[in-house]
């Protein structure tokens, strides 16, 4: 009897809360994709529903707008953000995190300030810049801008990650005659492999969703998802079922790797908030 | 330091000394050489271009004007329009997201079976693109297929469509509900996180004390997230701020000048009518501002990275 009443309570005060404040969360969602599966003819008489469904939508996109080339252009600029990201952000994180020397506090806090610019600070230099160097609407315009986002970030991150490591072990590695940068080849490195695949996957996730540098600084040869979603708005305006199946498109890829490592993804966000 | 460090391996004393002194530096070279070069470079040229007179189709014509471009904003009425707006948007959208935040990660911190399929979900709002959010909270509010006016109407909690987005006075607080909506699941789970470092023992001891569930909340578990929740607050008051994608997809910063915040309005200037001079005054304007949120932010880290 009494555990009736406890499971009824709970269900009162945990389950039911948690199922109206997840509908919150995932109802626009949903309801998106079930605008992108119902039929044009369907949309504007009976509203959005799942009874016929189709994929009409999803097809058009891909045949007559040219999506797939949109995901390509993102897919190089994002992967092109981790690259550089990583490649800069290891060697330094093992610095702030194995190091103590003069400067040190105040590098590592000018790395966490750099995320706090705002972008409209860097969005107008850099354009004027990749003007003057012809580098506008390029992918490597695109992926140094994304850059300024990804390299503070993945410092931060990676630097909170090697503290985890024991210095112990580089110490040890050390004595068996490694050189510092051998204990960081050999040693730190692939003990660090799920840190650096959680800050990459974030590094891509940011980047794949940045609109505002991909609007100002591509154009015509290198449009990215974001800034073809944006278009599209523009240019169907009321044909509700393209536009949502281009939303689902666009965020897809974001989507599936965040729900796959969210996990660690989150243990490393909070540890870096939390610690500092 | 570990005794490892002062034994010099094979290398002769001299030269690890040196070596443990530049190697760190060396090591950060890359991450600071690239981030001076692509951000501490760009800003100073945003300082340099806000003290000009500097409009992008007529390249021959960057006049030196002093503080002209700054004098020129704080009389400028848009300007005011757009910090008051700047101010509502914060002023609404941190807390609503906080208390949103607050209310789930106390929920996900209850035991019930389905859990981890409940946390993991939550996060969806913040992995989306800003575009596809700022899309699909257009298709929302839509005057006449949108799902928000039907259900309303249903409901009969207004009388006819309310055209959310096209609307000045609605338009502004539409927006800030979609930024409530894309922030909450941060808040809720550093939140989270915080909530779980909170040893069960104390709660277990102020039960056997006859503490009342809302004293715990009050003597336990509010002192025990308070530094994560004035962090969260801070980072969300930047991030806020600085979101402008949003704002810019949905309404562009209409009707008239209805949504517009001091970065898009810097924005806009800059894009539209090119004027990249003015546009910098402003977004420098508004970096100042927010500046004085950023240090409160350091001090409190500073403290941290001590260690």
């Amino acid at each position: 009897m009494v555990a009736k009443r406890s499971l009824m309570r709970r269900i009162l005060v945990v389950d039911l809360p948690m199922v109206l404040i997840l509908t919150f969360a995932l109802g626009p969602y949903i309801w998106m994709f079930i605008t992108s599966i119902t039929p044009q003819s369907q949309l504007f008489t009976t509203g959005p529903s799942i009874a016929s469904a189709t994929i009409e939508h999803y097809v058009r996109l891909f045949r007559t707008v040219g999506f797939f080339n949109n995901m390509v252009h993102s897919f190089i600029v994002a992967g092109g953000t981790v690259v550089v990201g990583l490649t800069v952000s290891v060697t330094a994180a093992y610095a702030f995190s194995r190091f103590r020397f003069p400067g040190r506090r105040f590098l590592l806090l000018q790395f966490l300030v750099i995320n706090m610019f705002p972008i409209v600070l860097l969005i107008l230099p850099l354009f004027v810049l990749f003007r003057i160097l012809g580098l506008l609407d390029t992918h490597f315009a695109l992926i140094i801008a994304n850059s300024t986002i990804a390299i503070p970030f993945s410092v931060w991150m990676m630097t909170s990650y090697m503290n985890g490591i024991p210095k112990s072990l580089d110490e040890a590695a050390m004595t068996d005659g490694c050189s510092r940068l051998g204990a960081l080849w050999r040693v730190v490195l692939p003990l660090c492999v799920p840190g650096i695949i959680a800050t990459g996957i974030y590094i891509f996730i940011t980047a794949w969703n940045e609109y505002l540098y991909a609007l100002t600084l591509g154009g015509r040869n290198v449009r990215t998802i974001t800034v073809a979603v944006q278009t599209l708005i523009g240019e169907y305006e009321v044909e509700w079922g393209l536009l949502t199946a281009g939303g689902i498109v666009g965020a897809l890829p974001a989507t599936i790797l965040f729900l796959l490592v969210q996990r660690r993804l989150i243990s490393g966000l909070t540890r870096g908030a939390v610690k500092g | 330091m570990s005794p490892h460090d002062k034994t010099p391996p094979r290398k002769g004393r001299g030269g690890f000394a040196l070596g443990r002194r530049v190697l760190p530096l060396a090591l950060l070279s890359p991450a600071v050489l690239v981030t001076v070069s692509i951000i501490f470079v760009p800003m100073l040229q945003t300082a340099w271009m806000s003290l000009h007179e500097y409009v992008l189709f007529r390249p021959n014509a960057i006049t030196f004007i002093g503080l002209e471009n700054f004098a020129a904003a704080l009389t400028d009425e848009v300007f005011w329009i757009s910090l008051w707006h700047t101010v509502i948007w914060i002023a609404l959208t941190v807390p609503a997201q906080m208390v949103l935040g607050l209310v789930t990660a106390l929920i996900l911190n209850q035991a019930f079976p389905w859990r981890p399929v409940a946390r993991a979900l939550i996060i969806v709002p913040w992995a989306l693109p800003s575009v596809v959010i700022a899309l699909m909270w257009v298709w929302l509010y839509d005057p006449n297929y949108g799902i928000l006016n039907d259900f309303l109407l249903r409901l009969g909690l207004i009388s006819r469509s309310v055209p959310w987005l096209a609307d000045p006075d609605t338009a502004l607080y539409a927006i800030i509900l979609t930024l409530t909506w894309q922030g909450f699941p941060f808040f809720a789970v550093m939140i989270l996180a915080a909530l779980q470092s909170i040893p069960q023992s104390y709660y277990e001891a102020a039960a056997i004390d006859g503490a009342s569930r809302w004293q715990q909340f009050w003597h336990i578990t509010l002192p025990g997230i308070s530094g994560v929740l004035v962090t969260a607050v801070l980072l969300r008051t930047i991030w806020v701020a600085n979101s402008i994608d949003v704002i810019f997809v949905m309404t562009g910063g209409g009707p008239g000048y209805a949504t517009y915040t001091l970065p898009l309005y810097a924005f806009i200037k800059a894009r539209s009518n090119l004027d990249f001079g003015y546009g910098s005054a402003l977004a420098v304007i508004f970096t100042l501002l927010l500046m004085a949120i950023v240090i409160i932010y350091l001090r409190q880290t500073a403290k941290a990275i001590e260690r």
